[in-house]
C-alpha cells in the first residue's frame, strides 16, 4: 500500500457543527456512510465504568522530544483550532477541556456499557461481520470490578461479543485470576510480548495474533499488552510473565501473518500513543493500530508511514469505527469516526442495561450510599496534578498525619461536577484497585527528589520507548519546580514543604503517606475508606487553588 | 514508587547513587573494551544486542548477543562498577555464535557488546537499559 494511494476521512466534522442547532440525535451520532469491505470497532480503557459518567480531558498534557506540540500533546482551546471545533459544541466538551462544568450540565454525562450496545448493534446492523476489539484496561477500576475480581465486566463485555482483546490492569488481580477468566474467554485473549518471564518464552496462554475472515477479507489481529506492566503495577502479583516492547518479535509476528496470508494487519495495542507512533516507524507492515493505554480521543487517525493509529479515548466515553476498503491484499482507503457515547441522546440497549444492574444489585446500597458533596469539580487528568488528587492528598495528610503525600500519577477515574454528591461508588471510581493500601512512611528529602525524578523520567524522556504512559506523581504539602527538557536528575529543583515554606532538607526525614506501592507487603488501610473518612469529616468539599508545581522547558 | 519502611531504607541508602543517574561508560569499561580488541577500530552494528528498553527487575536483566561469525563476543555493562559481564569464546564447531545471560545492573546504563569477528575486525552495539523505581503506570 502507498500512502499516497491511500484515501481517508473521519466523519467527527459532521456532529460538531450539530452543536448551534442544539439537536443532537442518536442518528446524527451513529450517521456513517459504510465504507469499503472491513469494519473495525475500538473500545479501549473502559476502566469498569459500567454507567455513564462525567469525564473531563486534560488541559495539561505535555510532549517531549519529536512529540513536543504533536497530538495527543494539545489540549483546550489549541485543540479545537487545531480540528475546526466550535467553542461550546458538543465535540468541544467531549474531546477537549474547558468549561467543562457548565458544558457537562448542558450535554449530560457520557459512557454507559449499555449505549456503547447499541452503538455496536448499530454498526453491526450496517456491517455484521465487523470486528469488535478491546484494548484492555477491561477488569479495572470500579467498586463491583474489586469486589467480583473483575467478574462483573467479564459478565457484560461478553454480552457485547468481542472479537479479541489485550490487557495492561487486568493482571492485577494475579495471575491466578486472570488464567481462570482467560481460559473461559469467548474470544482471544492476545499479545505478542506477553512472555514466559522464567524461559523468556511466548506465554503459552496469551496468542501472539488471530486470523478473521470478514468481508472477504483475511485479517491478522496481533495483540500488544502494555509493555510496562512489572514496573508501573506490582510484578509479585504476576511473577510468571514478562512483557516488554519487544518490536522485533512484531516485526516477526507481522512478517508472519503476512506470509500467511493476511491482506490486513491491524495491531490491537496498549502501548501508549507515543510508544505506538514510534513502533509503527520502526515496524513495517502494520495497516492500524488500534492505541490504547494514554486514554487519548482523536477525531482523525494520525498516519505514520503507511499505518494508521486510532485512539479512542477511555472510561466508555467513545467507540471508535473504522471502515477499511482492503482490495488486492493492501488497504487502499479508510473512513473513521470517533463517536462520543453521549448517555442522554444514545438509547441503552435494555438488554445490556438489565445486565448492568443485575451485576450492581448486591452492592447498590454500598454503592449509593452519599458521603459527601462537592462544591468543587473533581477530576484527575493532567501532567502534574487534578482535583481529585488533590482532595487525595488532602485526606492522605489529614487522616495519616503526614507532612507530604503522594499520590500515583494515574490516567483513569471519572469526574464530578460542583453540586454532585460524591457517592462511595465516586470514591472507588477513582481509587480501587488490588494495592490500594495507603502506607505511612520515613523519607529523606534526598530520596524524595529521586522518586520526583524517576517518575519525570518515566513521563519526560524524549524516547517514547522509555515512558510508561502515566503522569507526575501527585504531591501534596510539598511544592516544586520541574523543568521538563532536561535530562533525569536535574529536572526537579526548588522542593518546598509547603506547611512552613521551607526548603526541602535532603538528609532531613519527613513523614510521607501515599497508597498504590508497588511493593509487596505494604501495609495500611484502604485508600478508599481513608478518603471516604475524610470527606465525611468535611461534608462539603472545597479546595484551594493547586500552584504548587511549577513548570518550565516546555 | 517504593515505599515500605524497609524497602525505603534500603533504597535511600543508594540515593546518593541514583540521583546521579544515569551511570555513564566508566574507564574501567574503556580498559575492558582496549583489552579486548588491542586497541583495534571497533566499527558500528555487526552485533545483535537483545536487552529490554526499561528492566523489569534490575536484579536479573535478560540479555541476548549474537553476531554473524563471531569469534568471542565481550558483553559489558558500562555503568556497574565491575563492568565485565562475560566474554563468550565460539569455536569452529559452534551451531551459532549467540548467548544469552541475565545480569545485575546497578541502574540507568549502557550494555555494551563487542564482538571479534573472523576476520580478526571488531564489531559494537549498545543499549540504554533504564532501571527504574517504577510503580505510577496509568
Amino acid at each position: 500500500m502507498a500512502a499516497s494511494a491511500m484515501v481517508g476521512a473521519s466523519g467527527f466534522g459532521n456532529w460538531a457543527r450539530l452543536a448551534a442547532q442544539q439537536s443532537l440525535t442518536q442518528d446524527q451520532l451513529l450517521q456513517f456512510d459504510t465504507f469499503g469491505n472491513v469494519s473495525l470497532i475500538h473500545v479501549t480503557d473502559i476502566h469498569a465504568q459500567l454507567k455513564p459518567i462525567y469525564f473531563r480531558e486534560p488541559s495539561i498534557n505535555i510532549g517531549v522530544g519529536g512529540n513536543k506540540g504533536e497530538v495527543p500533546h494539545v489540549t483546550g482551546a489549541d485543540f479545537r483550532r487545531l480540528y475546526g471545533i466550535e467553542d461550546g459544541s458538543p465535540s468541544h466538551y467531549a474531546l477537549s477541556s474547558g468549561d467543562f462544568a457548565s458544558l457537562a450540565q448542558a450535554y449530560g454525562k457520557v459512557g454507559g456499557l449499555d449505549r456503547v450496545a447499541t452503538v455496536i448493534n448499530a454498526i453491526r446492523a450496517d456491517r455484521p461481520d465487523a470486528l469488535l476489539l478491546d484494548g484492555g484496561d477491561t477488569w479495572h477500576g470500579s467498586m463491583t470490578c474489586y469486589k467480583t475480581e473483575g467478574q462483573d465486566m467479564v459478565n457484560v463485555m461478553n454480552a457485547l461479543k468481542p472479537d479479541a482483546m489485550t490487557f495492561h490492569w487486568e493482571f492485577t488481580l494475579g495471575s491466578e485470576r486472570v488464567q481462570e477468566i482467560v481460559e473461559g474467554l469467548p474470544f482471544a485473549a492476545l499479545g505478542q510480548n506477553i512472555f514466559d518471564a522464567e524461559w523468556d518464552e511466548p506465554a503459552e496462554l496469551f496468542k501472539p495474533y488471530k486470523f478473521f475472515e470478514r468481508g472477504g477479507v483475511k485479517i491478522a489481529v496481533i495483540g500488544q499488552a502494555f509493555p510496562y506492566m512489572p514496573i508501573a503495577n506490582p510484578r509479585w502479583m504476576f511473577p510468571e510473565y514478562s512483557f516488554g516492547i519487544r518490536d522485533e518479535n512484531m516485526q516477526a509476528m507481522v512478517d508472519e501473518v503476512r506470509a500467511a496470508g493476511a491482506e490486513l494487519v491491524v495491531c490491537l495495542s496498549h502501548n501508549g500513543f507515543d510508544v505506538d507512533k514510534q513502533m509503527a516507524s520502526v515496524v513495517t507492515g502494520i495497516d492500524v493500530i488500534l492505541s490504547g493505554h494514554t486514554h487519548d480521543a482523536l477525531p482523525e487517525p494520525v498516519l505514520v508511514g503507511e499505518t494508521i493509529i486510532v485512539a479512542s479515548g477511555s472510561n466508555g466515553k467513545f467507540v471508535s469505527r473504522v471502515d477499511l476498503d482492503v482490495r488486492d491484499g493492501r488497504m487502499m482507503g479508510f473512513r473513521h469516526k470517533l463517536i462520543p457515547i453521549f448517555s442522554d441522546v444514545i438509547t441503552p440497549d435494555a438488554k445490556v442495561a438489565s445486565l448492568i444492574d443485575e451485576q450492581r444489585a448486591p452492592y447498590k446500597a454500598e454503592l449509593e450510599e452519599v458521603i459527601g458533596t462537592t462544591d468543587e469539580l473533581l477530576y484527575r487528568r493532567g501532567n502534574f496534578n487534578g482535583t481529585w488528587d488533590d482532595l487525595i492528598c488532602n485526606a492522605l495528610m489529614s487522616e495519616r498525619e503526614a507532612d507530604i503525600a503522594m499520590s500515583p500519577g494515574v490516567r483513569w477515574g471519572p469526574s464530578l461536577i460542583p453540586g454532585d454528591n460524591i457517592t462511595r461508588e465516586d470514591i472507588w471510581n477513582v481509587t480501587s484497585m488490588s494495592y490500594g493500601e495507603a502506607y505511612r512512611s520515613e523519607m529523606t528529602g534526598e530520596f524524595i527528589k529521586v522518586i520526583l525524578e524517576d517518575v519525570a523520567d518515566n513521563i519526560f524522556n524524549p524516547d517514547p520507548y522509555y515512558q510508561q504512559g502515566g503522569d507526575m506523581v501527585r504531591i501534596g504539602g510539598m511544592g516544586y519546580r520541574i523543568d521538563v527538557s532536561k535530562p533525569q536528575g536535574e529536572r526537579i529543583s526548588d522542593m518546598t514543604l509547603l506547611k512552613t515554606g521551607e526548603a526541602i532538607d535532603p538528609s532531613k526525614t519527613y513523614i510521607v503517606a501515599g497508597w498504590a506501592s508497588v511493593n509487596e507487603g505494604t501495609e495500611g488501610p484502604q485508600i478508599w475508606d481513608v478518603v471516604e473518612s475524610h470527606i465525611r469529616k468535611q461534608g462539603t468539599i472545597t479546595l484551594e487553588p493547586n500552584n504548587s508545581v511549577e513548570v518550565t522547558g516546555v | 514508587m517504593d515505599f515500605t519502611r524497609r524497602e525505603t531504607l534500603a533504597l535511600g541508602a543508594g540515593a546518593a547513587l541514583m540521583t546521579v543517574l544515569p551511570f555513564r561508560v566508566n574507564a574501567a569499561a574503556d580498559d575492558a573494551i582496549n583489552e579486548f580488541t588491542g586497541g583495534a577500530a571497533v566499527a558500528d552494528g555487526g552485533v545483535d544486542l537483545d536487552a529490554p528498553e526499561i528492566a523489569e527487575n534490575g536484579n536479573t536483566v535478560p540479555i541476548g548477543v549474537s553476531a554473524e561469525g563471531a569469534t568471542a563476543i565481550l558483553l559489558l555493562a558500562a555503568g556497574n562498577p565491575t563492568p565485565g559481564v562475560a566474554t563468550y569464546n565460539f569455536g569452529p564447531l559452534a551451531g551459532s555464535t549467540a548467548a544469552s545471560t541475565r545480569i545485575r545492573l546497578a541502574g540507568t546504563q549502557d550494555v555494551i557488546a563487542i564482538a571479534k569477528l573472523a576476520d580478526g575486525s571488531f564489531a559494537r552495539a549498545s543499549k540504554t537499559v533504564k532501571v527504574t523505581i517504577g510503580g505510577c503506570g496509568g
